[in-house]
C-alpha cells in the first residue's frame, strides 16, 4: 500500500523531511506521533500525493510519488486534514454530494454515510453553521461514503466530544476490514496506539520505530 | 485500487453548478459587487453634469470600463475561493484541473453575464447612449463575460496561497482585460455607424479563447506547483 524510502520534503525552503522510510502493508495501521513541526502533517500530504517529494522513492497504492500516475490513484485515497473540507455555504448533504459527483461514487449513498456518523438528522444544514464536532464527523462520513483503500488521518479525535471518538475507530476499521491501510498522525499517544497496529515517532525529519507504549508524555518529547 | 472517475466534461458541469447555487446563496457578485458597479456609473454624470450630449457620448465607454474593473472583483469573488480543505478534497477526487478551473469559469461567465445585463439598463437610464449598435452587444457581452472569466480564474489560480492575492489577483487580470474593454467598446461603436466591426469581433474572440486555452492547458501545472 505505502513503501517509501530515502523521501525528503521541503515547504518552501524548509527541508521538513529528511530520509524518511516507511512500508505499510494491506490491513495494516500505522500510527505516527511527534511534537508540533515534526512534519506530521506534512508526511500525510506526501503520501496523499498531494506534495511532491524532493529525494528518495516511493510509491501509494502502487503509483509512484512525484509522477503523473498519482492522479489514478487519488480517488481511493482518503484524507482527514486540520482544516473541515466541507464548503460553508453548502448543506453536510450538498457536500457529500458533491464529492460523489465528482469521483464517481453513488449519491443515493449520502444518506446512509451521514447516518454511520450520527448526523442524519443534519443533513440539510449548512456547513457554517455546524459546529466544528460535526463538521469533523461529516469528514469522517466522506470517508465511509469514498470507501477509500487508504485513509489518511491528522488529529482525528479534534474537535470530537469522548461519546464519538468510537466513529473515527469504526471508520478505520471498516477501511482495514475491506483490505485497506491508514496512517493515523496524533499527539495523544494513548489513542494512535489504541488504533494502530504499528507506531513511529517523527524525530527530525525521519521516522523511529517505537515498540511500546511510553509511560508518559515526556517520554517521546 | 482505481475508481473509475467520471468524464471532465461531467465533473466541470458539476463544478459549475456548485458555484452557481454558492453564488445564489451568498449573492457576493449581484447583491454586493453589482450595486457598487451602479454608483461607479453614476459618478461620471454628478461630475459632467446635465452635459446630455457628453454623457451620451461616454456612456458605452464607461459602461465598458465599470464592468471591467467590478467584473474582476467578480471573478475573483471570495465565495470562488476553496479553503486549504476543500481544494486538497477536489484534488482526491482525481479529478483534471482542468475540469476544476473550466467549471469554475463557465459558472463565472454566467454569474459576469448576469452582472452585466443588471448594469445595463442603469447606464441607459443615466447616459441615454445612441443605441444604434446595440444589436451587437448579443455578441460582446458574452464574449467579455467568458474572456474576464477566464482570466480572473486563472489569476485567481496564479495567486492562490500567495500572501496578498486580493491585490495582487485583479492587478494582473485588469492589463490582460484591457483588450477586451477595448474590444466591447469599439464592437458596438463601430456596428452603430452601420459598418460590420469584423476586427473588434476578431479581438474579442481571440483574447477569450487564448484566455481559455491558457486556463485549460496550464491548469494541470498550476495545481501541481501549488
Amino acid at each position: 500500500m505505502i513503501a517509501v524510502a530515502g523521501l525528503g520534503v521541503h515547504v518552501g525552503r524548509t527541508p521538513v523531511l529528511r530520509a524518511l522510510d516507511l512500508a505499510v502493508g494491506a490491513g495494516q495501521v500505522y500510527g505516527v506521533l511527534g511534537p508540533n513541526g515534526a512534519g506530521k502533517s506534512t508526511l500525510l500530504r506526501v503520501l496523499a500525493t498531494l506534495l511532491r517529494p524532493v529525494a528518495g522513492t516511493g510509491t501509494v497504492l502502487g503509483a509512484r510519488l512525484g509522477t503523473d500516475e498519482v492522479r489514478v490513484v487519488r480517488p481511493s485515497i482518503a484524507l482527514i486534514g486540520h482544516d473541515s473540507a466541507l464548503h460553508p455555504r453548502l448543506t453536510l448533504e450538498e457536500n457529500l454530494r458533491h464529492v460523489a459527483a465528482l469521483s464517481g461514487r453513488d449519491g443515493a449513498a449520502v444518506p446512509d454515510a451521514l447516518e454511520v456518523v450520527g448526523l442524519r438528522r443534519a443533513a440539510g444544514r449548512r456547513a457554517e453553521h455546524c459546529s466544528q464536532g460535526m463538521l469533523r464527523r461529516a469528514d469522517l462520513a466522506r470517508v465511509v461514503l469514498t470507501e477509500p483503500a487508504l485513509l489518511l488521518l491528522d488529529e482525528p479525535h479534534a474537535g470530537l466530544d469522548r461519546s464519538s471518538f468510537g466513529l473515527v475507530d469504526l471508520v478505520v476499521q471498516r477501511v482495514r476490514a475491506r483490505g485497506g491501510a491508514a496512517v493515523v498522525v496524533a499527539h495523544d499517544a494513548p489513542r494512535v496506539w489504541a488504533l494502530a497496529d504499528r507506531v513511529g515517532e517523527l524525530l527530525d525529519g525521519g521516522l523511529v520505530a517505537l515498540h511500546r507504549q511510553p509511560a508518559a508524555e515526556s517520554e517521546w518529547r | 485500487m482505481t475508481v473509475l472517475s467520471p468524464a471532465p466534461l461531467r465533473q466541470a458541469r458539476a463544478i459549475a453548478g456548485t458555484e452557481l447555487r454558492i453564488e445564489a446563496r451568498a449573492g457576493e457578485a449581484l447583491w454586493i459587487i453589482t450595486p457598487f458597479g451602479a454608483v461607479a456609473l453614476l459618478l461620471t454624470p454628478m461630475a459632467v453634469g446635465a452635459d446630455r450630449p457628453l454623457l451620451s457620448q461616454l456612456g458605452t465607454g464607461m459602461y465598458w470600463v465599470v464592468v471591467l474593473l467590478f467584473g474582476v472583483l467578480v471573478a475573483l469573488r471570495q465565495t470562488a475561493t476553496d479553503s486549504p480543505g476543500h481544494l486538497a478534497v477536489l484534488r482526491m477526487t482525481g479529478m483534471p484541473a482542468a475540469a476544476r478551473l473550466g467549471g469554475r469559469a463557465a459558472a463565472t461567465t454566467v454569474v459576469l453575464l448576469a452582472f452585466e445585463t443588471l448594469l445595463l439598463p442603469v447606464m441607459i437610464a443615466l447616459y441615454q447612449p445612441d443605441l444604434a449598435g446595440w444589436p451587437w452587444l448579443a455578441a460582446a457581452l458574452p464574449l467579455t463575460a467568458a474572456g474576464l472569466a477566464a482570466l480572473g480564474t486563472l489569476a485567481g489560480a496564479l495567486v492562490h496561497g500567495m500572501a496578498g492575492r486580493g491585490t495582487l489577483g485583479p492587478l494582473l487580470v485588469c492589463p490582460l482585460a484591457l483588450p477586451l474593454l477595448l474590444g466591447a467598446t469599439e464592437l458596438v461603436k463601430e456596428g452603430g455607424y452601420g459598418q460590420v466591426p469584423w476586427l473588434w469581433l476578431l479581438l474579442l474572440v481571440t483574447v477569450t479563447g487564448i484566455g481559455w486555452l491558457a486556463l485549460l492547458l496550464g491548469a494541470n501545472a498550476l495545481e501541481e506547483s501549488s
